[in-house]
């Protein structure tokens, strides 16, 4: 265990507990857009930022990827934080105008648009978290999309924003989007995403359509169940 | 060369000896990249003819960069190192029947005091040359950068020798730490501390990388040591790899340094040959070898995690860096990092000794730094001058001053992670701690230098839209906020600013440099905050009275034509690409101010300088 | 053997002369680039199965790296230096000129194929500025005047 000062309060955490946590843990919130559960992390989008302070020296630093430590001195909520997550909020305002989850966020944090910065209008909701592209490559294992170019012009998507070959459909990437940017449109027995259409399963029980038949083909070829054995949604089991 | 794993270094510089005494003739000519554009390479070849011709055995070598870029191609006579300047092919037969065969000087292709107009037959005679102390760049002069043998007459590894078989890593690691060594990229780390940690980590296999991705823009020293002298780089590495325990060595070097791989490819593969790289060097238990990677256009992959992605084969995009590369770097493995001139100072330091090297230099800056004086100066070139030596004396006693006789303004240095200095503090020392102090960074080396025809709001603006293309793209504060600080610069140079612009520009500042992951984000601000800091008076006339006071920003500036001046030639007329300018033959012209798009094309041709900016 | 086919067999040969490993990207798109003057589509989708990696990882460091282009370029390519140093002696108005002379922007070829227009940060020639590499020729000290007269050459020695 290590013992820590956050916001005047002393807490403990076991090793290797990353701040994120730590404070969270002891009733202190902090914000955050790029991170999430299911997908490692990256320290993106800088929401979590908290001051600390070891000996003499004071740092901003991401709580979600620095490890607690003995002696650490944290301020959640020191003027050089506020600034950042401001900035941060406004910048992200600024690029996704049209994104009500940020609109909300901002107005917890009590944060405005800065109107000094011209609104995007080619974003559309993503804000640049990298979590979809971090689940495609981690949990699924197929990294379908991916970041390409750089600067302000990075984006993320299938190659040459072609149809990829080798995506199952499974919607995994919509799943864990902050903002509800990627489009995914289910009609009848088919799914749409990422241009490309699959074709839906139905459930040998309950007759409903739950997941793509590349999907469930995927799953077989690497886990080695037959798919006679997948064929049943997941309320059925 | 023999390939004998217990032939010493001493013993090849011995064996060749010989051939390269002291008194040796020989003509050497600057083959470095901007020789070469200037066609040094001919000169080289009309040389060697004429050589022939003359019947005379006298070697001809094409060295490394000697420094003094402006006047190349250079040539120096030994061994009474005459110094001639602005050779062409058409003084090569003087050359060689005058100066080569009776050592008579051809006063002509001398160098000239602009103001004395004495000439001055060699390089410590020379204002440029004279207070430099070229301890690491003066052996670019002494050698063909691809014959290994002459790196070793010029007591080439010597010092690899005497580490493999006096010291021990640790007592490689405290000489290192002796001389107080601080890195020369632009962090100014001490290096033996960084070689400490990597040492003392645990991870197999650890590396030792040279960066060589010297992407500041004006800085271009990296280039001319690797081209010029790669073995004094390769033996730095070997040593450090020996003090550290790695046994596995990168360069990395930018796309954008043809020359520079090459030369380092040839030096790696003679060095093998030699068995200076590669198993049981000098016949000891200790192997190590180099592979080279070369970057393919992004400033970002400077940055040390940003590397280490580049070789592993990704994008250069950096990670955050709360455990440090000598821990996990490269392939998560302990990694030492070290800019190529700081590898370059290695051998030296092993060589003269570490009290020497501290001898040279300030309390808190140790040895000499390589610098490119650029821009609006005199004499553009690099220069080596031991630590403590104040901005005035390199821009007016090395750089000879403004030229044009305009009137001096600021010197950029550190690049885009660093500031504009004015006139008011030039007799600041070049010193890691002291530029810190102005706002500004020693940086790698590169120093711009401005005059009064420099707005100063458009170097901001240039160094943010530079910025905004090299940020990777990763971090919000970065991506997003250079964006942003960016358009808001582009409109106060387009007379768009608004009241309030300056103060958010701080702002956003104080924001981008404490919530950016990486350096490049994180020192943004410095051009704008440093040029806000020194000519805020600069930025209040964009945005308040729509001038631009040095005649840059085009959207607020007018061009006309002076009557008394203009002779009516017409040649204005014939480049302007709108048809702004008119008027009759031998008759005073004008500029229709709604057409003209102030592009420079006629005050580039105008002979009678007829034309004012507003 | 068609031209796809064709693309993918010299690739193949790429990625194997550099050991075949994933860390070898760069290098492996240097070559392509080198061979094919840009990256063409086949190219990358086969490197990719040749270095089994993801398609998505060879296009992301395709187009994070500026030295690469996924389009074609022309037969000769024009970089103009825009470092500070070339920049404070008038860099910007030189871009400006070849950008009329050839009727064509940064990252663009002109229709007839015979040139690219890049601009690139700092070849460290400083001395020279402003500098304009074309293909491996470097161009010290450019002006304006001088723009139209090298681009005529060029063109007189393509035709020769």
């Amino acid at each position: 265990m290590v013992n820590l000062t956050v916001d005047g309060k002393n807490i403990s955490a076991p090793k290797g507990t990353m701040l994120l946590e730590a404070i969270r843990g002891a009733g202190i919130s902090i914000p955050t857009l790029c991170a999430h559960e299911a997908v490692s992390r990256s320290g993106a989008c800088r929401l979590c930022v908290v001051e600390i302070k070891k000996g003499n020296r004071t740092r901003i630093v991401t709580s979600c990827l620095y490890a607690a430590e003995d002696g650490l001195i944290v301020n959640t909520k020191s003027d050089r934080v506020l600034n950042v997550r401001r900035l941060v909020m406004e910048l992200l305002l600024a690029r996704c105008p049209e994104s009500e989850v940020l609109q909300k966020m901002a107005k917890e944090m009590s944060v405005e648009a800065q109107p000094r910065f011209v609104a995007d209008s080619d974003k559309g909701k993503c804000i640049l978290c990298r979590s979809c592209v971090r689940v495609c490559e981690e949990v699924v294992g197929v990294s379908a999309i991916g970041l390409f170019s750089r600067g302000s012009d990075k984006t993320i998507g299938t190659p040459y924003n072609e149809k990829s070959d080798v995506c199952i459909g499974c919607g995994a990437c919509v799943y864990v989007c902050p903002t509800g940017h990627i489009e995914m449109t289910s009609t009848g027995d088919k799914r749409k995403i990422w241009g490309r259409t699959f074709k839906m399963q139905t459930c040998d029980k309950c007759g409903k359509f739950f997941a793509p038949v590349d999907q469930l083909k995927f799953i077989s070829k690497k886990t080695g169940v037959p798919m006679s054995e997948l064929t049943v949604c997941t309320e059925c089991r | 060369m023999k390939n004998n794993s217990d032939t010493q270094p001493q013993q090849l510089k011995d064996d060749l000896k010989l051939n390269y005494g002291p008194n040796k003739k020989f003509v050497a000519i600057c083959a470095g990249t901007g020789c070469r554009a200037y066609g040094s390479l001919k000169v080289k070849e009309a040389l060697e003819a004429e050589l022939k011709k003359q019947n005379m055995n006298v070697d001809v070598i094409a060295t490394g960069c000697l420094g003094f870029c402006e006047k190349g191609p250079m040539v120096v006579i030994h061994p009474d190192k005459y110094f001639y300047q602005s050779v062409k092919v058409t003084d090569v037969p003087e050359i060689v029947s005058k100066t080569v065969a009776k050592g008579e000087v051809i006063s002509r292709l001398l160098y000239r005091h602009p103001d004395t107009k004495k000439t001055m037959f060699r390089e410590e005679d020379m204002p440029f040359y004279k207070k430099q102390l070229r301890v690491v760049f003066g052996s670019n002069g002494m050698i063909d950068p691809t014959k290994i043998d002459d790196y070793l007459v010029i007591n080439g590894y010597q010092a690899l020798g005497k580490v493999l078989s006096e010291m021990t890593p640790e007592g490689v690691i405290n000489e290192v730490k002796k001389a107080g060594l601080r890195g020369r990229g632009g962090g100014g780390f001490h290096t033996a501390v960084k070689w400490e940690g990597v040492r003392k980590a645990h991870g197999e296999p650890k590396y030792v990388i040279a960066n060589g991705d010297e992407g500041d823009p004006g800085a271009y020293m990296d280039r001319s040591l690797m081209e010029g002298n790669p073995h004094s780089i390769i033996e730095g590495m070997i040593i450090g790899g020996y003090a550290v325990g790695a046994n596995e060595g990168y360069i990395y070097v930018r796309n954008e340094y043809p020359l520079a791989v090459t030369h380092l490819n040839i030096a790696i593969a003679a060095a093998r040959e030699a068995g200076l790289l590669g198993k049981n060097i000098l016949g000891t238990d200790f192997s190590f070898d180099i592979h080279i990677n070369k970057g393919a256009g992004a400033f970002v992959c400077g940055e040390s995690s940003a590397l280490f992605a580049s070789i592993e084969g990704r994008a250069g995009e950096p990670r955050a860096k709360y455990v440090h590369a000598v821990e996990k770097g490269l392939w998560d493995k302990p990694t030492v990092l070290n800019n190529v001139e700081t590898w370059a100072n290695v051998p030296l330091i092993i060589n003269k000794g570490a009290d020497w090297y501290s001898s040279i230099g300030t309390e808190g800056s140790k040895g000499t730094k390589i610098f490119s004086l650029v821009g609006k100066i005199m004499n553009t070139g690099l220069i080596e001058v031991p630590m403590g030596t104040t901005l005035y004396e390199i821009i007016y006693d090395m750089g000879g001053g403004i030229p044009g006789g305009r009137k001096f303004k600021a010197v950029q240095t550190g690049g885009p992670s660093g500031g504009c200095i004015p006139e008011s503090l030039l007799d600041i020392p070049v010193d890691f701690d002291k530029l810190y102090e102005v706002g500004s960074m020693m940086g790698s080396g590169g120093m711009i230098v401005m005059d009064d025809t420099s707005c100063m709001v458009d170097v901001a603006r240039y160094f943010l839209a530079f910025l905004k293309e090299e940020s990777c793209g990763k971090c919000v504060p970065c991506r997003e906020g250079i964006r942003r600080m960016s358009d808001i610069l582009e409109d106060i140079c387009a007379g768009k600013g608004t009241e309030g612009d300056i103060n958010l520009l701080e702002t956003m500042s104080q924001a981008i440099a404490d919530g950016s992951l990486c350096a490049l984000g994180g020192s943004a601000p410095n051009p704008v905050l440093s040029t806000i800091k020194y000519f805020r008076e600069e930025y209040e006339a964009h945005i308040k009275d729509h001038r631009c006071p040095a005649g840059v920003c085009k959207a607020l500036i007018t061009y006309s034509i002076d009557p008394e001046k203009c002779t009516g030639c017409g040649l204005c007329i014939k480049v302007c690409p709108t048809q702004a300018t008119s008027g009759e033959k031998k008759k005073a012209h004008t500029i229709d101010k709604d057409k003209c798009t102030r592009c420079g094309a006629c005050i580039e041709s105008c002979k009678f300088e007829a034309i004012n900016v507003k | 053997m068609t031209k796809a086919s064709s693309i993918a067999a010299t690739t193949k040969k790429i990625v194997k002369k550099h050991g075949g490993g994933k860390s070898a990207m760069i290098a492996v798109l240097q070559d392509i680039q080198e061979t094919f003057n840009y990256l063409p589509k086949e190219a990358l989708k086969a490197a990719a199965q040749a270095m089994k990696v993801p398609f998505s990882r060879v296009y992301e460091a395709a187009t994070f790296y500026t030295a690469f282009s996924l389009k074609p370029r022309g037969k000769n390519i024009v970089k103009i230096c825009t470092g500070t140093a070339c920049h404070v002696r008038g860099a910007s108005a030189l871009q400006d000129k070849f950008e009329r002379s050839l009727c064509i922007k940064p990252g663009e070829m002109t229709p007839d194929g015979q040139f690219s227009l890049e601009t690139v940060n700092c070849v460290g020639a400083c001395a020279l500025g402003p500098v304009v590499v074309i293909n491996t020729e470097y161009h010290g000290q450019v002006t304006m005047a001088k723009v139209d007269k090298i681009i005529d050459k060029i063109k007189q020695e393509g035709a020769q």
